[in-house]
């Protein structure tokens, strides 16, 4: 299948400052895509030339083929980390005003506010002032601004700041409902879990490069360690050719809990045959990296001098 | 999307002729021009239903009291007696002065003469007593040095300087200096205050935009031209909105006003013009009633009969103008200047963050036009085709002000046509060079502006 979005060979500069260098990513269709990178690594620059509110110094933007033109910015919704309404205009009026913007005709766009509204309980706030509104119900208005249009290609930078945790299950639920509808979501966020739970693919930009990208399962894959960890009751040979002890947990009742790193050639089946002729096993269980922590290890090794932000968990 | 401008210009203007502060400013300004034009009026009825009566107590023996003129403001009523009894009497009477010729006032030597009042004297009416003392003095010593009555009288003069304005083609003009430099103060005025208002209600519009962080989901939306323009545009509808309502308001206002004392103004006018040649029966003589009206009129321009005969010259000065080079200039230069300046505020409101911030970068933009604006009804005005008024009508940051200033009083074609030209492609220049500083400036937080960041801010690829 066609990818929905390509960036082939990305690049900008403002003045000085490289913000993407040389970065090229395929998104495939109907799927969610997780764009991660500490702060400043040119996530937003991206997403800005993709909105076209930028220009790319060099490379392209292929919207299912076609060279990214005008005529795409009614297919692409944005939902910029930072938030803004007009304070003083009503939520109605606002949404209105933003969905017209984007192309939709007064009666399309007026039917399409009232499913909205009603669906997230935002009925009595229509005539309302958005600077009236809390902030999690302007978040829901701007969300709501975001994909009125039903656009194939939804940006969503840190969707869930400000929402309490029903809410962000809310708009969470919203989120996978439109990628089953067919909308393709790129999700910037430093939210590990929900990369995990909600993404099919992830990219991994740092300074201003792409450093890792491809499907969650692939990614996570490629970053295992063949580290098990262990319980059980027993005396566990600490040195072995085959495997190494990196921890060792001594529990009452001659209990223990390890972990266990293979050497190459090694199964985990191997391992598992050792411990039965040793000790008794009550828990075997593979060590597989969190994204969390790939993209702690990754960032690491491309940025060894600076001090790394660590990404809220 | 080209729809997109109207649609941005259309909310800009909506939500902004929706407030209630601006219902309250198309309100209250009209009621402010009417309530002073009221108080004109008020003034110069007030003044005409009033004559001063002045006793007169003459020891001169010489009937210079019994030839004293009355006018329409003061009325000369001679008394007898003592000086010790007359002022007592006056303090009791409703007369408003009394006047003292002393024993021995000579044409040689006229002092002693006191003016008696019951407050302090208003310097109108210590002037209106001088001046008819100062005609009988004069008159008197022409005669004693040995002219005629006849010769007197035929002395007088009544000057009254038509100005004739010679135009190219040699056609003769009636034109009225006052009422051209009129003309061109009232344009330019309003020109510097267009621009002034709404040029910062742009700027202001543009900070609260990015203050309130909208910019990404608008230009992720639209294009930034699109966003500036859209803006600008739809300001000046509120702007011109604004001024229409305040001229239709104003005037509606201000003849409500002028109605309740019309038949008041027309009768004093009426009855001055009659009253005049009866009650001075001396002038009368002489002159003929209308002349003497006028020559009332040279000394109390206050009066209605003056104000009427004023206005009439107005239109007959409007008349010889070149009215249509006014409007079609006026409207281009009145859209000329506010697009250029309106730019420019655009661009200092989407390249500082903070409000407070933008002192430093108004200062070089409003510089010019407060400058042409105050040379413009300095030295423009009293020199229309001065080498000054030529190359400020061509600078684009000054021609809106200086050539409206020019306007009314005739400007040569071509340097009309350059002065457009060039202001044309000052306009376009100045959005160019906003619109990319926009561009860049909206979404530029945090950052200290420098004028050297500016610069580098034009040469960003979009």
């Amino acid at each position: 299948m066609q990818p929905a979005l390509e960036a082939l060979n990305v690049r900008k500069t403002y003045g000085e400052h490289v913000a993407l260098n040389d970065v090229s990513l395929e998104i495939p269709d109907r799927s969610i895509y997780g764009l991660l990178g500490p702060n400043g690594a040119g996530k937003t620059s991206l997403i800005r030339i993709i909105t076209q509110i930028t220009g790319a110094d060099g490379g392209e933007i292929r919207i299912r083929g076609e060279r990214l033109a005008p005529r795409h910015i009614a297919e692409i919704g944005y939902l910029p980390e930072e938030r803004g309404l007009y304070k003083k205009m009503k939520v109605g009026e606002q949404l209105l005003y933003l969905a017209r913007l984007k192309g939709l005709s007064r009666t399309d766009a007026t039917q399409r506010i009232k499913a909205w509204i009603q669906r997230f309980d935002l009925t009595p706030w229509v005539e309302k002032n958005v600077e009236d509104l809390s902030k999690g119900m302007q978040q829901k208005v701007q969300f709501i601004a975001t994909v009125l249009h039903e656009p194939s290609i939804i940006i969503l930078d840190e969707p869930f700041s400000g929402f309490d945790p029903i809410n962000a299950n809310l708009i969470k639920d919203e989120i996978l409902a439109l990628r089953d509808k067919g909308a393709t979501i790129i999700l910037a966020t430093h939210r590990m879990e929900s990369v995990e739970e909600m993404c099919d693919n992830i990219a991994l930009i740092n300074r201003s490069r792409k450093v890792l990208d491809g499907p969650v399962s692939t990614v996570k894959d490629t970053f295992r360690t063949q580290t098990y960890s262990v319980e059980g009751k027993g005396r566990l040979m600490v040195v072995h050719p085959d495997f190494e002890v990196l921890e060792h947990h001594e529990r009452e009742n001659d209990h223990f809990h390890d972990i266990i790193r293979l050497h190459a050639g090694t199964t985990p089946n191997d391992l598992l045959r050792y411990l039965i002729g040793n000790v008794e096993v009550h828990a075997f269980r593979e060590l597989i990296p969190s994204i969390n922590e790939i993209f702690i290890r990754r960032v690491r090794e491309t940025m060894p001098e600076t001090l790394v932000e660590e990404p809220v968990a | 999307m080209p729809s997109n401008f109207w649609l941005i210009a259309q909310r800009e203007y909506l939500t902004r002729v929706k407030k209630r502060s601006f219902l309250i400013m198309t309100l209250l300004v009209p009621l402010v021009v009417a309530a002073f034009g009221f108080f004109i009026v008020k003034i110069a009825t007030s003044d005409n239903d009033t004559q001063d009566v002045v006793q007169v107590l003459d020891m001169s023996g010489q009937r210079l009291g019994a030839r004293l003129v009355s006018t329409k403001q003061m009325q000369f009523k001679p008394v007898q007696g003592t000086l010790e009894t007359v002022k007592k009497d006056y303090l009791k009477s409703e007369a408003d002065g009394l006047l003292y010729l002393p024993a021995g006032l000579s044409l040689e030597a006229p002092r002693g003469v006191q003016l008696y009042a019951k407050g302090n004297v208003s310097i109108r009416k210590q002037q209106a007593v001088e001046n008819a003392l100062d005609k009988l003095f004069s008159e008197d010593k022409m005669l004693a040095s040995g002219l005629s009555q006849e010769k007197l009288d035929a002395l007088k003069t009544n000057i009254d300087v038509a100005s004739i304005n010679l135009d190219e083609s040699g056609k003769e003009k009636n034109s009225n200096a006052l009422a051209t430099s009129g003309i061109a103060y009232a344009l330019a005025l309003l020109i510097y205050l267009f621009i002034f208002m709404y040029g910062v209600q742009i700027m202001r519009g543009v900070g609260e935009e990015k203050s309130s962080r909208i910019m990404e989901v608008m230009l992720s939306s639209v294009k930034p031209f699109d966003l500036m323009m859209g803006k600008i545009v739809g300001i000046a509808g509120v702007g011109l909105t604004q001024f229409l309502l305040w001229g239709i308001l104003s005037v509606g206002a201000t003849s409500a006003i002028t109605a309740l004392f019309a038949d008041k103004l027309t009768a004093t006018a009426k009855t001055e013009m009659a009253a005049n040649p009866g009650g001075t029966e001396r002038a009368a003589q002489v002159m003929g009633g209308a002349e003497v009206a006028s020559a009332d009129n040279a000394a109390t321009p206050a009066d209605p009969a003056a104000a009427v005969s004023e206005r009439f010259s107005v239109f007959k000065a409007l008349r010889g103008l070149p009215l249509g080079m006014i409007v079609v200039g006026f409207v281009i230069y009145f859209l000329g200047g506010y697009l250029l300046y309106g730019a420019l505020f655009g661009a200092i409101g989407a390249a500082v963050d903070d409000q407070t911030d933008t002192q430093q970068f108004m200062f070089p933009i409003t510089m010019p036009l407060i400058l042409s604006y105050i040379i413009g009804v300095s030295v423009i005005l009293r020199n229309p085709d001065g080498p000054v008024a030529f190359w400020m009508s061509m600078i684009p940051f000054t021609s809106p002000i200086a050539m409206v200033i020019r306007l009314p009083f005739g400007v040569p074609v071509w340097q009309l046509a350059l002065s457009v030209a060039l202001l044309i492609v000052g306009f376009i220049g100045t959005v160019w060079v906003a619109a990319r500083i926009y561009r860049v400036g909206v979404l530029m937080y945090g950052k200290k502006i420098t004028y050297r960041e500016l610069s580098k801010w034009l040469f960003y690829k979009g």
